[in-house]
This record gives structure tokens, sequence and C-alpha cells, in this order.
């Protein structure tokens, strides 16, 4: 065995714990799918060519609600910008492999996958560490499939009168919960919310986009605030 | 939205999803992240989720309803405080899914 399969190995395992977060919320994701009218095979069929849950939940909602498509694009784009931030970080780690295998790197890339991986390259650089991720990313992509078909198989044996729509929001709120790391985005999505609920009855859905926007320029507001009490509090 | 429709919409989500996960990857060396945009990404998880949440739990059937008699608003508070002590999915969606059923029986008289 050498370097990279090691590598590969070690990412694979590193990412078990979280992995027990993954199959389900992939199963929710299809299970939405199909409560919102899609047929399993489109569900599973969503999982796997945009491979990024968040996203697709608001996606649902807003095809459950009859928002346009131009909507849906542009709502999908602006919660995953986030993965440019974790594309520029695995960046430096990445520029030697080709571009051949640059693009299934990116494809697989997940939130899990880059919180295994950035958690053990500050810590401990792997020998291979591109092969690191791409372990830790399989891994993931693999439970994340798996989820999506079993939700997509079992969602049409779930009865409306249960709500499990009730499900998105639950969602949101623990992925939310797990990104106020301090006041600056308390205040983002306190705005971001607030903003969301006075803007519901705007035309064409625009109001998640409208109140997201509001809310991101809240936080770097309330940001460079806390920048300049900083630095007077050191004069 | 119906059959080709639909799979044209993936498509297109799938697209520029993975143009955003490659960006940075691909563009290492001959672009460097502008600084404001660094700085506006980090408040984007928080604020898109809180705009999916909010309205999800303060309308009731498309309506406006603050009051102890919308169960998925009291459910998501319950749901709100594992989420905030747990930080865990899994967590969350069960308490806050058994509290809905609990509270849909008590309140509006629904059982599964």
């Amino acid at each position: 065995m050498n370097n990279r399969h090691r590598d590969f190995i070690a990412g694979a395992r590193h990412s078990l714990p979280i992995l027990v977060g993954v199959a389900p919320f992939a199963m929710i994701c299809s299970v939405a799918a199909v409560s919102v009218g899609l047929t399993p095979f489109e569900a599973a069929g969503m999982s796997l060519i945009v491979f990024a849950g968040a996203s697709q939940l608001a996606v649902l909602q807003l095809l459950s609600e009859g928002a346009p498509w131009v909507v849906m694009a542009l709502t999908a784009w602006v919660i995953n910008l986030r993965f440019t931030m974790y594309s520029a970080a695995l960046a430096p780690y990445l520029q030697k492999e080709p571009l051949i295998r640059k693009a299934p790197f990116a494809y697989i890339l997940s939130d899990q996958a880059f919180g295994v991986t950035m958690g053990r390259f500050v810590n401990d650089l792997p020998a291979n560490p591109p092969w690191y991720f791409y372990g830790a990313a399989t891994a993931v992509w693999v439970t994340w499939q798996a989820g999506a078909i079993a939700g997509a198989l079992l969602g049409a044996l779930v009865p409306a009168r249960w709500g499990l729509d009730f499900a998105f929001p639950l969602s949101f709120m623990a992925l939310m919960f797990a990104a106020l790391k301090d006041r600056p985005a308390v205040i983002a999505a306190a705005v971001g919310g607030m903003s969301a609920i006075l803007t519901k009855g705007l035309p064409y859905n625009l109001g998640l986009m409208l109140a997201a926007l509001a809310g991101i320029g809240a936080g770097l507001l309330a940001e460079s605030l806390t920048v300049e009490q900083a630095k007077g509090m050191t004069k | 939205m119906k059959g080709v429709f639909i799979w044209l919409l993936f498509l297109l989500l799938a697209f520029g999803t993975f143009a955003l996960r490659l960006s940075f990857i691909y563009l290492f060396g001959k672009v460097d992240m502008p600084n404001g945009l660094r700085r506006a990404l980090r408040f984007v998880p928080a604020s898109v989720l809180a705009a999916l949440v909010f309205p999800a739990l303060v309308y009731s059937n498309g309506a406006f309803d603050f009051s102890f008699g919308n169960v998925r608003l009291l459910a998501g508070f319950g749901g709100a405080l594992v989420a905030w002590r747990t930080k865990n999915l899994l967590w969350t969606i069960v308490a806050g899914m058994v509290l809905l059923w609990v509270l849909q029986a008590l309140i509006a008289g629904v059982t599964l």
C-alpha cells in the first residue's frame, strides 16, 4: 500500500463520525422531494447531480410554492456561495493535481468533507493531502447517495399528515445554529430572518434572496463596528 | 413543473454549484479572492438559513400567525432549543417532529 492509498483510507476513516449525520440528511432531502411531488427517480437524481442538501431543500420548498425557475436557481446559488470559500481554502493543496482530477474533486466537495479535511490539514498535514481529501469526500459522497436512494424509496410510504415537510425548517435551524460562531454572525441571522418574514409576500419569491443579502450586509456592518471598537480600546 | 423541465432545472442548479466548487481550486495562482468577498461569504450560511427558517415558523397556511395556536411555531421553538444546545441535525429533527406531533394532538386534535 503506497502513501496515496494510505491517505485515502485515513481520510475516509476520519470522516466516519460525521457520516452518522450525512445519511439521515440525505434521506430527508429525498423524502422531502417526494413529498412535493417528484418521483423517487427524480428525487435520487437531484441528489446525485446537485449534491448540495441545503440548496436542494430550499429549491424543493420554492418548487412547492410555484416559484419561477430563475428564482430557484439564484436561491440555490446564493446558498452554495459558501463553496467558493472552501474552494479557496483547499486550492493550495490541490494545485499540483491535473484538471482531470480537480474537476471530480470539486464535484464531491461537501461541507462535511471540507470540515474533516481542513481539521486535519491545520494540525498534521498528511503525505498526500489531495488523496486524504479524496478519501474523506468519497466517503461522504457514497453515504449521501445511499441515503438519498433509501429516502427516495421510503418517501412514498410517508403519509402527508405526518407533516414531514416540517423537517425542512428543522434541518435549516440545526445548520443555522452551527453557523452562529460570533456576534456578527448572530446579527446576520437575525436580520436575514426578520427580513424574510417582512418580504414574504414579494412576487416571484424574491424575498428569500433579498433577505439573505440584507443579512450578509448586516453581518459585515456589525463586524466592521466590532473592529472599530477593538481599535478604540487599544488606543 | 414536470418531466424534462425538472431535469433541466437540476442541471442548472448542478452546473452553477459545480462552478462555485471548482472556482478557486481552478483559479489558484491566477486570481486571488477579493478581501471584501471573503468577508461577505462568511455570513452567507447564517443569513440564508435564518431567512429560510423564520418565515416557515411564523406563517401558517400562508397567513402570518404569531400565536400559541400556531403549533409549528411552538414546535420550532423547541427544535431551536435542541439545535442551540446540541448543534446536531438529527436530534433537532427528531425533537422538533415529536414535539409537532404531540402539540398537534393536544392543540389541534390531529393524530398520526
